[in-house]
């Protein structure tokens, strides 16, 4: 991958892939997250519903 | 307090780092855990989860992870914040030198976007998941850290991490606060714990460590103001500590274990503040003052612990003279 002209090194190259792959993990935690804690806040609530 | 004007430092937002914008985006995942701090991360949490467990109530064990989360991601974020602006100190610094931003791993600017989305995301997600109340603490301890201490006090006055202890103080009321949606006297107290405990716990470091401030044109105490007034103001300091530590119970938030627990540490602590005051040459002083600084960490998570032990597993029993 280039930018401006500089060619990255493979080591540098290797590890802009491993914070690509932490900044990926992070987000699915956040996903993970956001939704047990809706669960939680909808509590009983989440069975209640007309059928 | 003699104030010491501000130093040759500048900031660093603006230190130069020797890699060009080209090669932006280099440093490891290692290198951005280190820029939250983790060690200091660890403590916050740890105090924030006692305020949570001391907080009269419940909450849901998901929503405590979550708080707890945020608050960390927070700290973090002040803490990389911290490392962006005092890379310049950082670098002259022996014990602060190999930090990414100084040793040009990380860009200054990359530290400074790290630090703002975490604590602007920290901050909106603990106010989304769990309540504002907390988020709007969390948001000013990280505000305080960065600009009241970092920016305003740190190169300016010996004062810096007496008023700026203030910052670390915070996390247990922002624990509180999550659990309990508002502030109290029962997190105001564990906040003034950390407080009073914060100057012995930073001046017996800068007292082995002075020649690394002066070099770095930090005004800590022992560079403007000399050892014995340093030592003076450590115990002073440690006398004050020792009945703040003993508030929880006069109010009814503790029980007899945790007096007496704080009140065993808290003469261990004035012991070891003592022999500082006492001992002011050669190697027995620096001694004296490595060991005071080790054992503080030590006594804060001890009494933080007892705190915990009594809420968590059901050990409190009410000394006469206590509340509630």
């Amino acid at each position: 991958m280039s930018d401006d002209g500089y060619q990255l090194t493979p080591e540098e190259k290797k590890r802009r892939r491993t914070r690509s792959i932490a900044i990926a993990l992070v987000l699915a935690g956040l996903v993970i997250l956001f939704y047990i804690v809706t669960i939680v806040h909808m509590g009983g609530n989440v069975m209640n519903r007309p059928l | 307090m003699a104030q010491m004007t501000d130093t040759s430092t500048h900031h660093a937002g603006a230190a130069a780092t020797p890699r060009s914008s080209a090669l932006a985006g280099t440093g490891s995942v290692n290198d951005f855990v280190v820029l939250l701090k983790p060690r200091v991360m660890s403590l916050v949490v740890f105090t924030a989860l006692v305020g949570m467990i001391a907080a009269p109530g419940t909450v849901h064990p998901v929503i405590g992870m979550a708080a707890l989360i945020c608050i960390a991601v927070g700290a973090g974020a002040a803490g990389a914040l911290n490392m962006w602006y005092d890379a310049d100190i950082d670098a002259r610094m022996r014990r602060t030198m190999a930090r990414p931003v100084p040793a040009g791993r990380v860009l200054a600017s990359e530290a400074l976007t790290y630090g703002v989305i975490l604590g602007a995301g920290s901050v909106v997600l603990l106010g989304t998941l769990v309540n504002w109340t907390a988020a709007a603490l969390l948001a000013l301890t990280i505000g305080f850290y960065v600009f009241v201490y970092t920016m305003w006090l740190k190169r300016r006055t010996p004062q810096n991490i007496v008023i700026g202890g203030a910052a670390g103080a915070f996390p247990p009321m922002v624990g509180w606060a999550a659990a309990t949606g508002s502030i109290e006297l029962g997190g105001i107290i564990l906040f003034l714990i950390i407080f009073m405990w914060t100057p012995p716990h930073f001046w017996a470091l800068s007292l082995y460590r002075s020649d690394d401030y002066e070099s770095a044109g930090v005004p800590m105490l022992p560079v403007v103001a000399g050892g014995d007034e340093t030592r003076r103001q450590i115990l002073i300091y440690s006398v004050l500590l020792v009945p703040i530590s003993l508030l929880p119970a006069a109010i009814g938030q503790a029980g007899l274990l945790y007096v007496a627990g704080a009140a065993v540490l808290g003469v261990a602590f004035l012991a070891f503040a003592w022999r500082v005051y006492r001992v002011r040459e050669g190697r027995p002083a620096d001694k004296a003052a490595r060991d005071l600084f080790a054992y503080s960490v030590l006594y804060l998570f001890l009494v933080f612990a007892l705190v915990l032990v009594e809420h968590g597993f059901g050990l409190m029993v009410h000394a006469p003279w206590g509340g509630a």
